[in-house]
């Protein structure tokens, strides 16, 4: 299907599986928007066997890697990440979230010690959830849930 | 696990075994109105970053019973805080000056922040909405030295469950134990946060929920109020409403079991009449009292030889 849409890329990343309308959100994650030399591709909506629509994103010469996996599984835990060379899959595998993650969101608790501006102290958070995503801050116990994370990734 | 050194961030850190420790000690404390020399040349830092009286001055009258000597940092004279200093510079400057940090602040988590920079020990005085430890060792000291243990009990928690640190850190703590049921007394605004209920419905603990203090009282073994407070309401006829269901006076208790025990983290402003001060239900001057035993022994077992 996407074949007809886009062509295949010789070599970077294809990012599977993310839920229907949140391809925009993971690019923003991901630093590529308004990024000009990034070549990508965005399809949006496209079926999926599934999970009944889906969101792919294809981009050129970038390996995605490290924080940057944790936070895409955050939003779409059941994405897929290809490795593309030389217009093969040399590698696939589906993100998958830590048991516990340090410094890729905030404390949704605005008096949580960790949004104190001054204080030199790393979000930490157990993972209660995967899908949908909750988090408890180890500092202040609270849950930090998908919609909050959302709002931190798409506000300015 | 051994008492020696250990932080005091949260009630859930500690088991059954450690808390029967602490318990024995304090119950001998309290049985001698002990004074002694365990802590001499032992210096212990009180900064309590947000207003205390009765915590402050029971830690304080604990370091001096027990012959060690307190180093007090209170807001209104916390110069260097004024000046702009970070809480981690304060927390590293008193972690040099003494042998243990007991600390107070209203951000959350600030305490376990604390015990992450400082080598001494840090108790947590209290952090916001979150924890108060101590507080939770004071109320399952008193129940257990009066009614032998907490086991089997049928325990009602009162008032604000959700802005509440010490109804919070009461309720945690009952899991350690196995009460029959805790009841969850609350106006609908102020119920249990969820990541509370989802700790007691995770260990599985017996609790039943509702408004009315009336539909449980004639059950109860023990009754323990907190003060609503008015800020927490946006509608001041709203916040006479619920007040005037909540309050505790003898009528109150014409249903409950005679040896109900009346318990209050304290300070209490009217949430329960006078006229139970001097009835066989009072247990929240106990309570208080109990409150330096308590922390005599935390304080003698984590700092002791």
């Amino acid at each position: 299907m996407e074949g007809i849409l886009v062509r295949k890329i010789k070599d970077g990343t294809v990012i599977d599986h993310i839920p229907a309308g949140m391809a925009f959100t993971v690019l923003r994650i991901l630093g590529l928007v308004r990024s000009p030399e990034s070549r990508l591709a965005v399809i949006v909506n496209t079926d999926s066997g599934k999970y009944g629509r889906k969101d792919i994103i294809k981009i050129e010469n970038k390996y995605i890697e490290g924080d940057l996996l944790n936070k895409i599984a955050l939003i779409a835990p059941h994405a897929t990440i290809n490795i593309i060379k030389d217009y093969e899959i040399v590698e696939k595998y589906r993100v998958d979230l830590p048991d516990k993650i340090e410094n890729v969101v905030r404390c949704s608790n605005p008096v949580c010690i960790t949004n104190s501006d001054r204080e030199a102290v790393t979000p930490s958070f157990n993972v209660v959830s995967k899908s949908p995503v909750r988090l408890k801050c180890t500092y202040c116990g609270r849950y930090t849930e998908f919609d909050d994370i959302i709002k931190q990734f798409t506000e300015k | 696990m051994s008492w020696k050194g250990r932080d005091v961030i949260n009630i859930l850190d500690f088991s059954r075994e450690d808390l029967d420790l602490l318990f024995q000690l304090a119950n001998r404390f309290a049985d001698e109105d002990y004074r002694g020399n365990d802590l001499e040349n032992r210096m212990a830092a009180l900064l309590f970053l947000e207003p205390s009286t009765r915590t402050m001055y029971s830690f304080m009258s604990a370091v001096y019973r027990l012959g060690g000597k307190p180093i007090t940092l209170s807001k209104t004279e916390a110069s260097s805080i004024a000046k702009g200093e970070t809480f981690g510079d304060t927390i590293r400057m008193f972690d040099s000056y003494s042998d243990i940090i007991i600390v107070r602040d209203r951000r959350e988590g600030a305490a376990k922040y604390a015990a992450d920079l400082a080598d001494s020990p840090v108790i947590n005085g209290g952090d916001g909405a979150h924890n108060h430890p101590t507080q939770a060792m004071i109320d399952l000291f008193t129940i257990t030295r009066y009614r032998g243990g907490v086991d089997g009990l049928k325990v009602g928690v009162l008032g604000d469950l959700k802005y509440g640190r010490a109804a919070a850190s009461f309720i945690l703590g009952l899991t350690i134990y196995d009460p029959d049921t805790i009841y969850l007394i609350s106006p609908e605004s102020l119920k249990l946060k969820k990541e509370v209920k989802d700790y007691l419905d995770s260990v599985g603990v017996r609790y039943f929920e509702t408004e009315d203090l009336m539909e449980v009282i004639s059950e109860l073994d023990v009754l323990y109020v907190t003060r609503i407070q008015k800020e927490r309401f946006p509608d001041p006829l709203e916040y006479e409403r619920v007040r005037g269901s909540y309050k505790i006076d003898l009528s109150t208790l014409s249903n409950a079991k005679d040896d109900l025990m009346v318990m209050h983290p304290l300070p209490r402003v009217d949430e329960i009449s006078t006229d139970v001060d001097n009835s066989k239900y009072q247990y929240y001057f106990k309570q208080a009292r109990n409150g330096v035993y308590l922390r005599m022994a935390l304080l003698k077992l984590i700092l002791g030889d």
